[in-house]
């Protein structure tokens, strides 16, 4: 069984896949559109100078995700 | 930076909802797209409008339509905001998706990424399922070369069922390409809807139940395959729509209805409930992107390199704040040392063209009040305020927009999200502050940008705390002449960069605590969900950047702020010309206010400048001049140093040097800012509050200046 993580424990430089995304519907359907879906290859590829928001490579885009909002997405490595 | 008139909306009129006029010649062409990929400029090249496009997402709003003749077609080009998908999940998506469903368009343009074709490819596959003729734009060729990606567009079309083609939007023959693809697409005989993909067999077995029933009823006039998969899904605010839009109720005849039931049934009996349809629905969409990315791109890795560079200076721990703070300084130092001569030299030429119409006034004879009125008044202004204006506003825009179109500005929000947000508002208030630099009225415009409707309030409220172009002139002369030493050249203005940022950071930390204020009163809220799209640096295109800098914001903003002078410089006139008694009316209000003014380290004169400054504040210190000379003309000093003589006759010191300046930052937004507040917000209270809040600041900070400095000195 693999272990489960979220998104914020992610290094920069660090890949993952998406395990779950929050169950909040308005924010599930946005992460959703921006083609975050169940076992979506993320790349951590920096964070801001003070740690939050974190930058993230998704399909070849790279967003910013904060913190509050990146605990609730989880991931398996 | 959302500064032109089009983003104001003007061409948004009468073009949605859509009702078809007369000209049914003219094919009706949607333009849709993710954010940020280039699509306003595909839009500005096929209509030849000047429509600025942001480095940011989110910038395209309203909706802005332009026509274009291609070779055998006149077309009324459509730009819809730019959206990631069409499940109207936002404002932007809702008014995308309307459009495609009920605005009448004969095509649909996806514009696509290049180097994020997977994303682009799930708006593109549910346009697809929507509108029946579509041409797939990959855009951004040139980006995906640089991050050595291929794509096989040959294979993309025979996948998708429709033509795809390559364009670069900078490239002139692309656009040419784009014309003829589109009128190919419109000559295509029989336009059938594409099937672009499949879902999971229990979906497509619900779908195989209800699509005969749905094409029963509505007759072609939707896409039955998309109405089948939002009725299974449930959306009552769109059911609506579609019940006004075929004008009549599907779920009311008794055919649907049971072939509704009988496909959720089938649904629930495979473990699927209606809440996780669009999951299923998302997840499919994103799966045929994947499998056709794989099939048209390659390598599929892509240099991530180039993209988002690992030491990334601007928004890397230890030099993130140093390098912004950096790049700040040195704007307005640039702004500074560049404004000078061409000021001067400006100057010279607008006050010689007034001595060349007061030649002409006296040869025809007009009477004295006329040439009084007209050039002493409204031209004398104007001459100012241009001559003040236009060369820090060449300088300031162009660099505004260089890094903007370099990327600069998406990652300077990043980098100051997490201030915002402990302040309760929104990253994206660091763009529209930026803006407010520039005008706070296009920051104020700007504001769209930021989706919850409580922290785009916080946004609007606040924006007026940072200076605008209008009112640099003026803290850069006081700062000039009490502040930064006179010796002038490299030394002063160097140190008046600096101090000008101080004043600057002030102005922006003044903005945080506003910002928390407000969160933790009326405005109580938590900080919403936030995503912010962070683009590649892109190499700025310096002729671009120069041409849209120029017309579209310095001859904007000095237009509207040449409007407003005129008719000022003759009330200005009128009011130091009439007299009241012994003295003029000017004198005679200043007087008036002299005892309030004085208690808050001012004097009545500064405090009339500002206020007969309201719809332009880059005319307060020409009025201030104009009164203290009690000559009746706006005056221009021959240098700063006598400039400062004269203010020092005048009973200024250093405190009131300070306490107007720090007035200057904090009083009323000029009457532009405050219309478009009203515009934006709907609502007089919140415009009164936009009005009274750095009125108060300003007032507070003057008092507690002049008190301190009291106990002192």
């Amino acid at each position: 069984m693999k272990e489960l993580y979220c998104l914020n424990d992610m290094k920069p430089g660090q890949t993952a896949r998406i395990a779950e995304l929050p169950s909040a519907k308005d924010i599930r359907r946005r992460l959703q559109d921006l083609g975050l879906i169940r076992h979506t290859l993320v790349q951590c590829v920096g964070k801001s100078p003070s740690g939050d928001p974190a930058a993230f490579l998704i399909r070849g885009a790279v967003i910013a995700i904060r913190a509050a909002d990146g605990k609730e997405i989880q991931i398996e490595r | 930076m959302g500064l032109t008139r089009n983003s104001t909306g003007r061409q948004a009129a009468g073009i949605f909802p859509g009702t078809r006029d007369a000209s049914a010649q003219e094919k009706r062409i949607a333009l849709a797209g993710n954010p940020n990929v280039g699509k306003s400029t595909l839009f500005n090249a096929l209509t030849g409008m000047k429509q600025h496009t942001g480095n940011w997402p989110g910038k395209t709003v309203s909706v802005a339509a332009g026509h274009c003749r291609s070779t055998l077609h006149s077309c009324l080009l459509v730009d819809l905001p730019g959206t990631y998908s069409l499940m109207a999940h936002s404002p932007e998506e809702e008014i995308a998706r309307d459009f495609l469903c009920f605005g009448g368009a004969d095509a649909a343009v996806v514009v696509c990424d290049a180097s994020c074709l997977e994303r682009s490819l799930n708006l593109a596959l549910q346009t697809l399922e929507l509108v029946p003729r579509v041409l797939i734009c990959v855009n951004l060729m040139d980006e995906a070369e640089r991050r050595r990606l291929r794509l096989n567009l040959p294979r993309l079309s025979s996948a998708l069922g429709v033509p795809v083609i390559g364009t670069s939007a900078h490239n002139r023959t692309s656009v040419r390409d784009l014309a003829e693809a589109l009128d190919l697409l419109m000559e295509h005989p029989q336009a059938s809807l594409a099937r672009p993909l499949s879902y999971p067999a229990p979906l497509e077995a619900a779908l195989q139940l209800l699509e005969p029933q749905l094409r029963r009823q509505i007759g072609g006039r939707l896409p039955e395959r998309w109405l089948a998969l939002r009725l299974l899904e449930g959306d009552p605010e769109l059911e609506e729509k579609i019940s006004a839009f075929l004008g009549l109720h599907l779920s009311a005849d008794p055919a649907v209805q049971s072939a509704l039931e009988d496909a959720g049934n089938l649904l629930k009996a495979a473990g699927i409930p209606r809440e996780q349809l669009q999951d299923i629905v998302t997840a499919a969409l994103f799966q045929r992107a994947e499998a056709l990315c794989r099939e048209t791109v390659s390598p599929l890795s892509p240099d991530t390199q180039k993209n988002f560079p690992p030491r990334d200076l601007l928004t890397s721990r230890a030099f993130g704040y140093p390098f912004m703070l950096l790049l700040l300084a040195l704007v307005f130092w640039l702004t500074l040392a560049g404004a000078n001569l061409p000021s001067r030299l400006l100057s010279d030429l607008l006050f010689g063209i007034q001595d060349l119409l007061t030649c002409f006034f006296i040869r025809i004879h007009a009477p004295a009040w006329l040439h009084g009125v007209l050039v002493l008044g409204a031209y004398r202004v104007l001459a100012w305020v241009v001559s003040v204006m236009l060369p820090p506003m060449a300088v300031f825009f162009p660099l505004f927009t260089l890094l903007e179109d370099a990327g600069f500005l998406p990652r300077i929000a990043y980098n100051l999200d997490h201030a915002f947000q402990r302040c309760g508002s929104c990253g994206k208030q660091a763009l529209t502050m930026c803006m407010g630099f520039g005008c706070n009225a296009a920051g104020v415009t700007g504001c769209r940008i930021i989706d919850s409707p409580r922290e785009r309030l916080i946004a609007i409220l606040t924006n007026s705390l940072v200076p605008c172009n209008g009112r640099f002139p003026m803290l850069i002369a006081l700062i000039t002449m009490f502040f930064a030493g006179n010796g002038g050249g490299l030394s002063s203005s160097l140190s008046g960069a600096l101090l000008l940022t101080g004043a600057v950071l002030f102005s922006v930390g003044m903005t945080f605590s506003a910002s928390w204020l407000l969160s933790r009163t009326i405005l109580k809220g938590l900080p919403s969900f936030f995503t912010l799209e962070l683009p590649p640096y892109r190499k700025p295109r310096l002729g671009k950047v120069l041409i849209r800098s120029v017309f579209d914001r310095t001859l904007f903003v000095l237009g509207r702020a040449v409007c407003t002078a005129a008719p000022a410089g003759i009330l200005i006139w009128l009011m130091a010309n009439l007299s009241l008694g012994s003295s003029s009316l000017l004198n005679c209000c200043a007087g008036f206010l002299d005892p309030f003014a004085s208690l808050f380290g001012l004097d009545g004169v500064i405090l009339m400048a500002f206020i007969l400054g309201f719809p332009a504040n880059e005319i307060v210190i020409p009025i201030l001049l104009m009164a203290y000379l009690g000559q009746g003309i706006l005056s221009e000093p021959e240098s700063l140093p006598a400039l400062k003589e004269l203010l020092a006759g005048q009973g200024w010191t250093w405190v009131t040097a300070a306490c107007t300046l720090a007035f200057s930052l904090f009083h009323w937004p000029c009457s532009t800012t405050l219309i478009t507040i009203y515009h934006e917000t709907k609502s007089l209270r919140w415009t009164l509050l936009s009005f009274a809040f750095p009125t108060a600041l300003g007032l507070i900070l003057c008092f507690l200046i002049s008190r301190t400095a009291g106990l002192f000195f």
